[in-house]
């Protein structure tokens, strides 16, 4: 184990399989010479060369099609965006193509790409920077997501989106970029895709989260624990594939669940929890599930603003409250 | 009299008042820019910050000679663009703190300026993101029969985006009234020109479209002023695009987070000192001193001046109540 960033972590993860596979290797806008927006890539241009750390023009669609193409002939391409939001330039690529390609072939072509980059909102970005939108590409069937939150996840994910044979929509958070954590160093170490990590054990309610919300769940339960309720929260790791085992499990012992993440609240990942708690634990809750989600408004540049259009652990303290009334 | 001996009549036309105006304009561009970093360290700007700080002529030379039923769209670096439509400056301040007064009520921020009652549809904080709007806002002037123009400013960095070329096709299909403003600085981001296209010379690429092109000197804002006339006459009459590669350069870093350290992983220092010899307003101000219109006491009672409009920006911006809460809310739906 070594105390390191979620950034470098994540860039431990991406050298350790440079090493151990010579067909993986990484594009993007300002991955290399200039050593990453946010030095996610650094020095990995002088370590494994233009070859394998490819900077690219402003073209999201150039990138996608660079990483679904050179995936489908072999290669295991990781396609840095700049963010999320760029992305969305390329969504004919991701949804169209890579997506779907593995299905439309009858399995003959497969497309081992990983998509990642900062999703996520905060730092007064405003509408068209500050967004989370995982719920889109969870819509589409052939898309695994992983959204880590701690910097040993940011390593044993990206691990595992490497080595897995299907496109992989890996989003980090640009405000964990810099957290610290424990991590650890075995080349061979990963996190399997479908198993959520359990941050703290409870007894009154379970915490549904994951990314940069997880910590907002866990100082709500800080603080609720001095009031006496016993809050359980769980970490997603991956939206697809989704651990139910671990949701169901933890709800037939508390009874009542909150759901919560920065994203829109309507028609999202916590819309889908919460229909999919309804389907698998009817019988087991004692109250209606309370989801934690942006207002539906553009995010607002206005600091005041921004701060009432990003849920945080207050948000999640009301739910809480709510589920346990 | 012939097409060009008009021009050059309109070229020397321009007025001391002009003349004076445009060195003013240019001016208050630079010292809003400066202000910006200053108010960013206090905390009082967040988000991104892109200075404009070299390209001033890019805007000066252009926009003011402009109808206010034209339109103006460009890219997130828009302070510059927003100040020569002639939007208040304390309503740009303001916006950049996100008070109510901004012109977009403090919701939009540093790369979302607009103004659209002197002509301005605002900045984009997506590269290459204005070029298809503009297409959309030409092809409103040609359907109602107008004569007005639509000047879009776009980078270097965009003309790699797949929707800018489609846009550039377009425009010329149907004989669209746009004015294309490449603003090349020789860079986007970190990137260099010749390391993101392997055909860095952008008049071909226009022309493959069948758009008429040419390039000019982006520091020298008297060329640009009279060269740029007969341009946008001729799009009113004809109803076409016109692109104009303008060989510019960015003083600053990209943005805030691009400090003189991590450029170093892109460009020298004497390269950014060779350019700052042609510092445009400077240039302008030699020119001015040269036939006498300019001297050190005017040059001083014109920076008094500019520096009060922008100490006048930050005090009304600070004045400024924050949006009420219920503002989240509103402007959602049209
Ligand atoms: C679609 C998209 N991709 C990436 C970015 C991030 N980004 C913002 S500005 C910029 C550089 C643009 O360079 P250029 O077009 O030359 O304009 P300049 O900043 O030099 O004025 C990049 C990569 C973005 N805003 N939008
Ligand atoms: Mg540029």
């Amino acid at each position: 184990m070594s105390v390191m960033r979620y950034a470098e972590a994540l860039r431990l993860a991406m050298t350790e399989e440079m090493e151990r596979d010579d067909r993986v290797f990484i594009c993007g806008e300002e991955v290399g010479q200039y050593q990453g927006t946010f030095r996610v890539t650094e020095g990995l241009l002088e370590r494994f060369g233009a070859r394998r750390v490819v900077d690219t023009p402003i073209s999201e669609t150039g990138i996608s099609g660079l990483a679904t193409g050179s995936a489908m002939a072999g290669l295991r391409p990781i396609a840095e965006f700049m963010t999320w939001s760029f992305a969305l330039e390329a969504m004919d690529v991701l949804v169209n193509h890579a997506a779907k390609i593995t299905y439309m072939s009858g399995g003959r072509v497969k497309c081992p790409a990983v998509f990642r980059g900062p999703a996520g909102t905060g730092n007064q970005l405003s509408a068209q920077h500050s967004q989370s939108l995982e719920a889109w590409y969870a819509h589409i069937p052939g898309f695994k997501i992983a959204m880590p939150a701690t910097p040993e996840d940011a390593k044993g994910l990206l691990k595992t989106a490497v080595r897995d044979d299907g496109p992989v929509i890996f989003m980090e958070h640009a405000g964990l970029y810099a957290q610290r954590g424990e991590v650890p160093e075995d080349p061979e170490f990963t996190v399997p895709f479908g198993l959520a990590a359990v941050r703290r054990t409870g007894s009154d309610v379970t915490v549904i989260s994951y990314s940069h919300m997880v910590g907002s769940c866990l100082k709500a339960a800080e603080v609720l624990e001095k009031e006496g309720v016993s809050c359980e929260v769980i970490d997603l790791r991956t939206i697809v594939p989704l651990d139910t085992e671990a949701i169901t499990a933890s709800i037939r012992h508390t009874h009542r669940a909150v759901v919560a993440q920065e994203e829109w609240k309507s028609v999202s990942i916590v819309s889908e929890l919460a229909s999919l708690i309804y389907e698998l634990c009817f019988d087991d809750l004692d109250a209606p599930v309370e989801r934690v989600g942006g207002p539906m408004t553009p995010m607002p540049y206005a600091k005041n603003l921004e701060r009432a259009a990003i849920p945080n652990e207050k948000n999640v303290i009301e739910a809480i409250r709510k589920v346990l009334a | 009299m012939t097409k060009s001996a008009v021009e050059a009549n309109q070229k020397e036309m321009l007025s001391k008042e002009e003349m004076l105006s445009l060195y003013r304009l240019m001016l208050l561009i630079r010292r809003f820019e400066e202000s910006t970093y200053r108010k960013y360290r206090e905390g009082k700007i967040g988000g991104y910050l892109h200075r404009y700080d070299g390209q001033e002529a890019l805007v000066a030379g252009i926009i003011p000679q402009l109808r206010k039923d034209d339109y103006i769209l460009c890219t997130y670096r828009d302070h510059a663009h927003a100040l020569a439509c002639g939007t208040d400056p304390r309503q740009i301040m303001a916006e950049l703190m996100g008070r109510a007064t901004g012109c977009a009520y403090g919701k939009g921020g540093s790369m979302h300026l607009i103004d659209p009652d002197n002509g301005f549809y605002g900045g984009d904080g997506i590269v290459g993101g204005p070029v298809p709007i503009a297409l959309g806002v030409g092809y409103a002037i040609k359907y109602r029969g107008g004569d007005q123009v639509c000047v879009c400013y776009f980078g270097d960095g965009a003309f790699n985006q797949g929707g800018v070329h489609e846009s550039l096709n377009m425009s010329a299909l149907y004989g669209i009234p746009v004015l294309f403003i490449l603003e090349n600085n020789k860079y986007a981001m970190g990137t260099g020109v010749e390391r993101s296209t392997h055909q860095p010379d952008f008049l071909l690429k226009a022309r493959a479209y069948g758009i008429e092109a040419e390039r000019m000197d982006g520091m020298d804002i008297l060329e640009i002023h009279s060269r740029t006339q007969a341009i946008i006459s001729n799009i009113r009459r004809e109803s076409k695009p016109y692109f104009i590669e303008m060989n510019a350069y960015r003083f600053l870093g990209h943005g805030v987070a691009d400090n003189p350290q991590q450029q170093k992983f892109y460009r020298s220092e004497s390269e950014i000192e060779e350019w700052k010899n042609r510092d445009p307003i400077h240039l302008l101000g030699r020119k001015l001193e040269k036939m006498g219109w300019l001297d050190d006491s005017e040059k001083e009672r014109i920076e008094e001046s500019v520096k009060l409009e922008v100490e006048e920006a930050i005090s009304y911006a600070e004045r400024s109540p924050e949006p009420a809460i219920e503002a989240l809310y509103e402007h959602v739906f049209g």
